[in-house]
């Protein structure tokens, strides 16, 4: 038991946000405890990220390879991740907290019938048992827990960790799961591309409505705003439910987490799976009736009155001030 | 077909998540309760599919007995029928959970044939552990992908699509499988007074377990530290939109 392995997160290649953070804290651990740092990645498709993965401090990166490896597959991604750790004997199996880093460990965490904790924010590790905390409600809420396993599985809450540089031997290691061939129908089989202009998620602006806009017609101010400023447009889980937007536009903890740099929130009270969407936003100006509207109170910037009115009012402040 | 959803009933906060003293709870003395949203899609979901292609869909919950709720809830939005195992009031960890689930299911299955397709949430909304429909489909080594926003049902199989950055990706799968679905696939319906009055005649069928404990144990929530904003007025209706520019060419976005 001694070694601390990080699954390099990664899609067909590309290292997704985070990746480079759980190895630089998988860094940390295995020297607080003494342990050996250990990366894998999983498919060929990876294979050329080894170098990079040595900067942060790898001893070994393992690279799996097999047919049924050669796109996304949570169960066999994680049935590998599964008989790597025992093969090297991992002490902790660290990974990132997106939705398929949590879907890949889980699945090695329920194959290797051991614990998994989704989403730490800290680690305190002792002797056996370990102290840690972890996100509930989308971060609105954090749970301090022990977890007791013999080997620890978990994944990082994601915008928490910083990625630092410090060179590491990098040295590659081939290999090869045995996969039941019944494995290959959990992997992705095809993917559609659409593109549909900016999106939600990496808009520098987002001007998003909640009940207060009252219909899908009342929308039509916002989404000229949005256009003027090279922006999107949100909304609040009210307005998904009454059918005045689609449900890719929803910002919050079913929907979207966005993070432009300025949030313009219209007729939103800002509950909290509202705002565990919204809170990314560098800046946020509120739009609402209500001064002491939960968004009023969380903004950087208020105008107290009726939406409809300022909202046409700011579309022609602003096409003025472009001209 | 057959299909079984597994649905958790879940406190509906407002502005804040107030707890109770000891931290061991939230404390939901003016709280209501709904069913976990990704899971309120997944009943949806399985009621459409059934009223394609016919078939029967149940619920699944393990809760306290006020679970029942959101049990007959589903049932007034059209699930046929309800099944609940019965735990204290203590929130159990997704290991037990898990198994507890699969014993229960397990239990259905040898009664009345196994179910084509177990849908889960793709994760619940106030402990978000991200597992238990996993857990399960591993222990009874059936297919599983999270994160579903399209089904399409097909001849002994089924397209599941999942959204990602810029498009979908395409799973196919072949029956008896598994499911966690996001909120998005569909927009719920709301009940029908047809439907409450099923609901308010429905037998639920109880279940017992002898899950153990997993090795991850809650010692206490507590409130992440309060973000304060000194929140600056810009002023009053309309004749604030000109402060609106300044902001806006300050922060550089225009």
């Amino acid at each position: 038991m001694s070694v601390v392995l990080v699954m390099v997160e990664h899609d067909r290649g590309a290292l997704v946000p985070g990746a480079l953070e759980a190895l630089t804290f998988g860094r940390h651990l295995a020297c607080d405890l003494g342990l050996s740092l250990h990366g894998v990645t999983i498919g060929s498709s990876a294979d050329a990220l080894a170098k990079q993965l040595g900067h942060y401090g790898a001893e070994v990166i393992h690279q799996a390879h097999h047919e049924i490896l050669c796109d996304y597959g949570p169960q066999a991604w994680g049935e590998t991740v599964a008989q790597l750790a025992r093969s090297i004997e991992a002490a902790v199996i660290i990974t990132t907290g997106t939705d398929s880093g949590n879907e890949v460990i889980a699945n090695a965490a329920a194959r290797m019938d051991l614990p998994m904790v989704a989403n730490c924010t800290k680690l305190l590790p002792r002797q056996g048992l370990w102290e840690l905390v972890r996100l509930r409600w989308g971060g609105s809420l954090l749970e301090r827990a022990s977890l007791d396993a013999p080997v620890k599985i978990l994944t990082l809450a994601p915008n928490r960790f910083e990625a630092t540089l410090e060179p590491g031997a990098g040295k590659t290691e081939s290999f090869v799961p045995t996969l039941d061939p019944c494995l290959a129908q959990t992997v992705v089989r095809r993917r559609v591309v659409e593109s549909k202009g900016i999106s939600l998620a990496s808009a520098p602006v987002v001007v998003s409505g909640g009940r207060g806009v009252k219909s899908a017609a009342g929308f039509a101010p916002l989404e000229e705003l949005a256009d003027l400023l090279g922006g999107a447009v949100g909304c609040s889980r009210v307005a998904t439910n009454n059918g005045w937007r689609p449900h890719s536009d929803q910002v919050g903890q079913t929907g979207t987490r966005i993070a432009p740099q300025i949030y313009i929130a219209c007729g939103i009270s800002g509950a909290i799976q509202h705002w565990v969407g919204a809170m990314g936003a560098k800046h946020i100006l509120a739009i609402n009736t209500d001064p002491e509207a939960n968004m009023v109170h969380k903004a950087d910037y208020a105008i107290i009155g009726d939406l409809h009115e300022i909202i046409p009012a700011i579309v022609d402040a602003v096409r003025t001030a472009q001209n | 077909m057959r299909i079984l959803i597994c649905i958790k009933r879940v406190p509906a906060p407002g502005a804040k998540i107030p707890l109770s003293d000891d931290g061991q709870e939230i404390d939901t003395t003016y709280l209501g309760f709904t069913t976990s949203p990704h899971e309120e899609c997944a009943v949806e979901e399985a009621v459409r599919i059934v009223e394609k292609v016919g078939g029967e869909t149940t619920v699944l919950t393990l809760g306290p007995p006020a679970a029942e709720e959101q049990l007959r809830y589903a049932v007034s939005v059209r699930a046929n029928k309800a099944a609940h195992v019965v735990t204290d009031t203590t929130d159990w960890g997704p290991e037990r959970t898990a198994s507890a689930l699969t014993q229960a299911i397990r239990s259905m299955e040898a009664k009345e044939g196994p179910f084509d397709m177990v849908f889960f949430g793709n994760e619940s909304a106030d402990s978000a552990g991200y597992q238990v429909g996993i857990r399960v489909a591993t222990a009874m080594g059936r297919p599983i992908v999270n994160g579903i926003k399209e089904i399409e049902v097909g001849e002994g199989s089924v397209t599941a699509r999942r959204q990602v950055d810029g498009g979908f990706e395409e799973y196919e799968l072949n029956l008896p499988l598994m499911l966690g679905i996001k909120e998005g696939i569909n927009l719920p319906r709301y009940p029908t007074m047809k439907g409450r009055l099923a609901s308010r005649k429905l037998a639920v069928t109880p279940f017992e377990t002898t899950a153990k404990c997993g090795g991850l144990s809650k010692i206490e929530l507590f409130q992440p530290k309060e973000q304060t904003s000194n929140t600056v007025v810009l002023g009053h209706g309309p004749e604030a939109a000109a402060k609106v520019v300044d902001v806006l060419v300050d922060l550089g976005v225009m």
